[in-house]
């Protein structure tokens, strides 16, 4: 049941099923409540990730979308502070017009739930720590996180970190409480840290289907000085019903020149160094007689959001999982999803994202025991049959997950299961 | 220096030492048991070297199932232990206790891999920082957090201690730098963090143990990443007639959207200090002195190298100086890299602080410490890492003046207090160690440093791994120590501090 219908469908029977706070002393009052009736509760923000993660049946929803609005934003400090729903539109809005930018690149999750953009907000961001193409050089969501404001579970209101970079005044719980999805901490305020936008942007396509050779110029990339900023292999969707063929329209541009699978990398910086890295890049990675196209700056910036809006996957009804493994171990994944599966390849080799059709837990069991074998790690990001154990962990690190969850939340009453069924 | 409280003593552990340290030598080598006054004052103390206490025994296990060993049997028994990477930590976080075993890596020591298809190195925790590079740099990778301490300082201790260095601005800090660890938890588990992929998923443990001053687990193994060599790197030696003008010219770089890999600035102080010291041929007319570093593709830096320029003298810049090769550019930081040792030669004893603040407050920061030198009558000079809002004072002074190191010690911590006012923070490389803990509430209520000791508690159970550090006992805002240096005798004289 969504939330929705499921908020729908409670408000009748229980006015108070959903809790929508306005302030942070609110939460607090709130959440000291629920501490002391021992009730489970999920924490929302816009929904927009929602469907990631275990489904949760719980007593109460706490609804954060009120707390939205920028608190504070000093450009030369490169830092926004903000309210911890603030959609992350706004901040992005807000932040383009001084030409800055959260280096991480949201992921934007609308389109394979809605087919339409919803970046959702900064606690949902921050929660699930999803971070687009930028991240192998720029570093992902939990590099970008300076601190933080939230309620534990017992209500009590709590800071962490601050508005500097450098900063090891305690424990650095801005990391620890990124990707957590909402199990240890309410969030009422986050700061980012926020970097200048380049002045431009290219981008070099390849044009190549050799898996051998993919991984080559992965790692040929990743030994580059030429500033690379983003590097993802699209194959050809697998000729197959089970899948919408939807890559050709999606990377449709007018200098997009074969239709082919294609390695495309990204250049940022002023115009004149674009042009002599390309120069460079192409002697380096040896191109000369490959088949090559070159998107400009307008081109550039659509293909990369639609690479981090994961478009490709637009309207899909399959599972979709998202698998991180080391950089040169892709040229052994590729080989194991052969033409099977529709995916692409980000972070220069190491993040995959997947379609999977007639996913079943001995599918996912069996790709997950893979990816283990291959030192990474999988998450189910939309499953289309429910499944268990949508995500990565041993036996040690859950021990401590379970012990971390304790010193945050000593009743379990946030977002119970939604990692891991016992935590 | 002030009387530093530490935890309680437990007579019963003195009492059954030599009990203890036979149990010890049954779990590792013999060889590798000091119980000795002799053997065990190397290390009674840290570069923090005001203050020492020789530990109750130290071991020096040579693999991580000796140090799991270790750690399960002083849990089951109730000895505190207290890690130790090289000791180069200047907040003091090695400080043994006399009921303690001090536990060291230092035969942790070797690279275990150098992965370059994966872009990284796993290296054991007592691998210093800069032979990481060596490792690497003959195929053009280096590792980028580099502390000024890089040549003696650990791997692990740097992951303890979240270190950074002159190029955090641009290239982070250690956390932002580093793929996995392995760890052992102070009731012998072992556990693996990360690994050689980016990111964790669930909770980002590695993200809390670094930075956690080894209070939460021992660091027996560190996977690295490693990053390629940029093009080209060049300094940009500016000089202003203000301590403003240079602040602003900070600001008015990081607003044009130009991310130096370096940006410092001195104080006139500091300026004549370091050219005295070691003839930098720095512009001694100048009130403030900054050096821009930029590195990158060849056409970006020249590009990024004139605009700086012009930034600088629209902020009025009495000199800019561009350097035209590496030996030029390696002249311009050798003031800077010099800034310790200069004010050890100005005075018998000084005192280092490290707070962090927004650039924007330089000025009004400076200001103050200006108001505060002239108030406690005490020379102060200051180095900035003025990227990263990270500030040095050096505070000079004699210490045999018993007054005149009570103001030094009150001085220091207005100082602290200013930029957690200032919307800074009391530390942004040092660590909390013993030196700033009982100042944790300046920036901290009772509930936000309650929440860190109930994390503490759920992995340390009984509070014995590193206890007494990071967080206040006193529970409430002292004034306490500071780098203290003593004619020059500092704990390791030899490095760099900057």
């Amino acid at each position: 049941m969504s939330i929705e219908v499921r908020k729908n469908s409670q408000i009748s029977q229980d006015s108070d099923y959903i809790l929508r706070p306005d302030n942070e002393e609110k939460v607090s009052q709130i959440i000291k409540d629920l501490y002391k009736k021992n009730l489970p509760t999920e924490i929302i923000g816009s929904n927009s990730k929602s469907f990631i993660g275990n489904k949760l049946q719980c007593a109460k929803i706490l609804d954060l979308s009120k707390l939205s609005g920028i608190v504070e934003y000093l450009p030369e400090e490169l830092y926004i502070k903000v309210k911890a729903c603030t959609p992350i539109a706004n901040i992005e809005e807000v932040l383009k017009k001084n030409n800055q930018q959260l280096s991480f690149e949201p992921i934007d999750f609308g389109y394979i739930s809605s087919s339409k953009s919803n970046k959702g907000t900064a606690a949902g961001c921050l929660s699930c720590n999803f971070s687009g193409s930028r991240r192998f050089k720029s570093g992902s969501v939990r590099d970008h996180v300076l601190g933080f404001r939230g309620v534990n579970g017992k209500g009590d209101t709590i800071k962490s970190g601050g508005t500097v970079v450098k900063n090891v005044t305690g424990y650095d719980l801005s990391k620890l409480i990124t990707g957590s999805f909402g199990t240890l901490i309410a969030l009422t305020e986050i700061t980012f840290k926020v970097l200048p936008t380049k002045d431009s942007s290219s981008t070099l396509v390849i044009h190549e289907d050799s898996k051998e050779e993919i991984a080559k110029l992965f790692n040929n990339i990743q030994s580059s000085s030429n500033e690379i900023s983003g590097s993802v292999f699209v194959p050809i969707e697998p000729n197959n019903k089970k899948y919408i063929q939807n890559r050709e329209k999606i990377f449709s541009f007018n200098d997009l020149k074969n239709e082919g699978p294609f390695l495309a990398v990204r250049m940022e910086g002023s115009k004149k160094s674009i042009d002599e890295r390309i120069r460079d890049l192409t002697i380096e990675l040896n191109l000369k007689n490959k088949k090559k196209s070159l998107l400009d700056v307008h081109q550039s910036l659509l293909f990369w959001e639609r690479i981090n809006n994961l478009e490709i996957f637009s309207n899909t009804q399959n599972s979709l999982v998202r698998i991180v493994i080391p950089p040169f171990k892709c040229i052994d994944l590729m080989k194991y999803l052969n033409r099977d599966y529709k995916y692409y390849i980000d972070w220069c080799g190491s993040l995959f994202w997947i379609e999977i059709p007639d996913m079943n837990e001995e599918k996912l069991l069996n790709i997950k025991d893979y990816i283990i074998r291959l030192g990474g790690y999988l998450t189910v990001i939309k499953n289309s049959t429910p499944l268990n154990d949508i995500f990565t962990i041993n036996e040690t690190r859950l021990h401590i997950s379970k012990k971390i969850k304790e010193s945050f939340d000593p009743k379990g009453i946030f977002n119970p299961g939604k990692m891991y069924r016992s935590v | 220096m002030s009387e530093l409280a530490l935890p309680k003593v437990d007579q019963s552990i003195i009492l059954n030492k030599d009990k203890i340290v036979s149990k010890l030598k049954r779990i590792i080598k013999l060889e590798n048991v000091l119980d000795h006054n002799d053997e065990i004052k190397p290390y009674e103390t840290d570069a923090l070297s005001a203050y020492k206490q020789k530990p109750l025994a130290v071991v020096l296990p040579e693999n991580t199932q000796e140090v799991s060993k270790i750690l399960k049997y002083c849990n089951e028994e109730k000895i505190k232990i207290i890690p130790r990477g090289a000791g180069t930590g200047l907040s003091g976080g090695a400080l043994p206790l006399q009921d303690a075993i001090l536990l060291s890596l230092g035969k942790f020591n070797k690279i275990l891999e150098i992965d370059f298809d994966n872009k990284c190195v796993v290296a054991q925790p007592g691998v210093t920082n800069l032979s990481i590079t060596h490792a690497v740099q003959h195929k053009g990778f280096y590792y980028a957090p580099d502390p000024s301490s890089q040549l003696a300082c650990s791997i692990g201790g740097n992951v303890a201690e979240n270190s950074g260095g002159i190029h955090s601005l641009k290239y982070g800090t250690t956390t932002n730098n580093i793929l996995g660890t392995e760890l052992v938890l102070m009731d012998g588990t072992i556990c693996r963090l990360g690994g050689k992929t980016l990111d964790q998923e669930g909770y980002d443990l590695l993200g809390l143990i670094c930075g956690s001053e080894g209070l939460l687990g021992v660091i027996t193994e560190v996977t690295v990443k490693i990053l390629k060599k940029p093009q080209t790197v060049r300094a940009v030696l500016i000089g202003f007639p203000t301590i403003e003008d240079g602040g602003n010219c900070v600001s008015e770089i990081i607003s044009s959207g130009i991310v130096p890999s370096g940006m410092e600035i001195m104080d006139k102080a500091l300026i004549e200090a370091t050219d005295n010291f070691c003839k930098a041929g720095y512009p001694r007319d100048a009130e403030a002195l900054m050096i821009v570093e930029l590195d990158g593709t060849n056409s970006e830096v020249d590009e990024l190298i004139n605009k700086v320029s012009d930034i600088a003298k629209k902020n009025n810049s009495t000199s800019i100086r561009i350097s035209k090769n590496e030996k030029e550019r390696l002249a311009f930081w050798a003031g800077r890299k010099a800034a310790f040792p200069a004010c050890g030669a100005m005075a018998p004893d000084y005192y280092c602080m490290d707070g962090t603040i927004p650039r924007g407050k330089l000025s009004e920061v400076l200001k103050e410490i200006k108001r505060l030198s002239k108030k406690y009558n005490l020379p102060v000079a200051n180095a900035f890492h003025a990227g990263d809002g990270n500030l040095h004072p050096l505070i000079m002074f004699d210490a045999n003046n018993k007054e005149e190191l009570r103001k030094t010690e009150e001085f220091g911590a207005e100082i602290l207090k200013y930029c957690v006012k200032a919307g800074g923070v009391l530390t942004g490389e040092h660590g909390v160690g013993i030196e700033k803990r009982e100042l944790m509430c300046e920036m901290f209520n009772d509930n936000d440093i309650q929440q860190q000791l109930k994390i503490k508690k759920s992995l340390d159970t009984k509070n014995l791994l590193n206890p007494g550090k990071v967080y206040p006992i006193l529970r409430k805002c002292a004034e306490e120590g500071r780098v203290h240096v003593h004619r020059g005798e500092e704990k390791f004289p030899d490095l760099p501090r900057f």
